[in-house]
């Protein structure tokens, strides 16, 4: 049975294969990487240079830490994967999935608000208030476990409205006007635009480890190793810091 | 060789999901409150999301079987939408209908106080949405190939209007009927995306079976597969009850 749900896995994973590899420059090969949907803006930004430097044409799969891990368990064919906790790929070590993995960047917990904030809110205090909707991410994704500490480290009780699949769930809920506010990650609102920030205190704030490393099983262990050096490499960094992240 | 593909395709993946479940497990899933729960949900939103589909339904499609031409065509396809829109577009179109800032849900708010997103009401009426269109479809076949004659005869006897709907028309239309309902009872039940973008997800409110199963199937593949087969046995059931009870006239 576990090789029918691997190819049941595969069948669905078969458009992203065939989309072939985007960019300009001269490709000399591919790679696929995993990466936490958080990453996307920055990620995405990352595929030109490394096409035109180092002629690697990458093709991204994005979704939550949690549905990717799952998907690599399944045999999915990546060659990197980058999630947005330690705990994943710990998993994923033990089970003799991926190699060592590094540290490549941190985030920071954020309150989101509309723009010009409304509701006047300050602190993460201000989220128990029964007069407002607070949507939080689902304590089974990374984000809204993290948020479930920072909310316990702040002494607070919220009763949320809702408990999103994603953190972009909980993202577009606020930025669509209908909850007040969320917990999500800095990254999601400097990326974001159509939303305001509310900083929680060192304190109270849980920071978000992002590790990356190669699985053992990519077909293009050098082109997945150059993509992680690209990542740690001052250029990558100062991309990862542009779309609100913090380096390492 | 082809049917059989295409019966593999349908099988195979039961095959899985019975093959694959924790059988010993399954009765303890059953008491967990998260399960029934959600389960308790799923039945009272899709039976609700049917009942008006059937309110509703019924009169709409009885305006598309009587007009012709383009207005009809128009009607159909905004009838017919909801089936091809992926559910969390239809979800976000909700929003924008019907949420805080949304065409009517502005309105509602300032002069009710009535605010739908994030409530058991916005999960029932996603799953209305996504699935009112297999019944308004079967019902309006129904009625295109309906004898009038029936009907002709019943007036000129000199029943009115409304008897000869519910004497003549509705008991002929009883098989399109029941079968447009089942169809879309069982659509509003494995409703995930538009129930997740409108309604979002919260234990008890607006968690159905089929957004409590993905849940599950990241934290604890074990309960998602047990989950997923509670809702299949329900399904089977039900489809075999109503069979027996309503069905006998396919």
């Amino acid at each position: 049975m576990r090789r029918k749900l691997w190819l049941l896995s595969a069948f669905c994973l078969l458009p992203a294969c065939i989309g072939g590899p985007s960019g300009g420059g001269p490709i000399k090969s591919g790679i696929t990487v995993f990466a936490a949907a958080s990453l996307q803006p920055a990620f995405d930004k990352m595929a030109t240079p490394l096409a035109e430097g180092d002629g690697i044409g990458i093709q991204f799969s994005y979704a939550g830490t949690q549905t990717l891990t799952t998907q690599i368990t399944q045999g999915a064919p990546a060659d990197v994967f980058a999630s947005a906790d330690a705990a994943h790929v710990t998993t994923l070590n033990n089970a003799g999935l991926v190699q060592e993995s590094q540290l490549f960047a941190h985030n920071r917990l954020e309150i989101v608000v509309a723009k010009g904030n409304p509701q006047g809110i300050h602190s993460l205090a201000d989220l128990g208030r029964r007069d407002l909707v607070i949507v939080l991410a689902d304590p089974s994704v990374p984000a809204g476990k993290y948020a479930q500490q920072a909310l316990a480290k702040a002494k607070v009780t919220v009763h949320p409205a809702s408990l999103e699949l994603q953190v972009t769930g909980v993202l577009s809920k606020v930025a669509l006007g209908e909850a007040d506010a969320g917990i999500v990650y800095h990254s999601d609102i400097v990326t974001s635009g159509k939303v305001d920030g509310v900083a929680i205190p060192d304190a109270q704030n849980v920071i978000a480890d992002y590790p990356i490393a190669v699985l053992k099983a990519a077909k293009n262990q050098a082109g997945a190793t150059a993509f992680v050096n690209f990542v740690l490499s001052a250029d990558g960094q100062a991309i990862l810091k542009a779309a609100g992240f913090e380096g390492v | 060789m082809l049917a059989g593909l295409g019966l593999l395709l349908f099988v195979l993946p039961l095959a899985g999901l019975i093959i694959q479940a924790p059988w010993n497990q399954a009765l303890g899933e059953l008491a967990d409150p998260t399960t029934t729960t959600a389960l308790g949900l799923s039945i009272f939103c899709s039976l609700t999301a049917t009942a008006i589909a059937l309110v509703l339904g019924i009169p709409l499609a009885m305006i598309l079987a009587r007009t012709r031409g383009t207005l009809r065509n128009v009607l159909r396809a905004l009838t017919t939408l909801p089936m091809v829109l992926p559910p969390v577009v239809g979800g976000v179109a909700l929003l924008l209908a019907f949420g805080r800032h949304g065409v009517a849900g502005s309105f509602l708010r300032q002069w009710f106080g009535i605010q739908i997103p994030f409530t058991t009401a916005a999960a029932v009426m996603a799953e209305t949405f996504v699935a009112m269109p297999f019944l308004v479809i079967a019902v309006e076949a129904g009625l295109r190939s309906l004898d009038h004659r029936y009907e002709e005869a019943a007036r000129s006897l000199g029943a009115g209007y409304w008897r000869v709907f519910t004497r003549v028309t509705l008991p002929l239309l009883r098989p399109a009927i029941v079968s447009g309902a089942v169809l879309c009872w069982a659509r509003a039940l494995g409703e995930f995306g538009a129930t997740i973008t409108f309604a979002g997800n919260f234990p008890g409110r607006t968690q159905t079976v089929p957004i409590a199963v993905y849940l599950a199937l990241e934290s604890n593949p074990d309960a998602a597969i047990t989950l997923s087969l509670i809702l299949l046995v329900v399904s089977v059931a039900i489809l075999v009850g109503m069979r027996d009870r309503w069905l006998g006239a396919l």
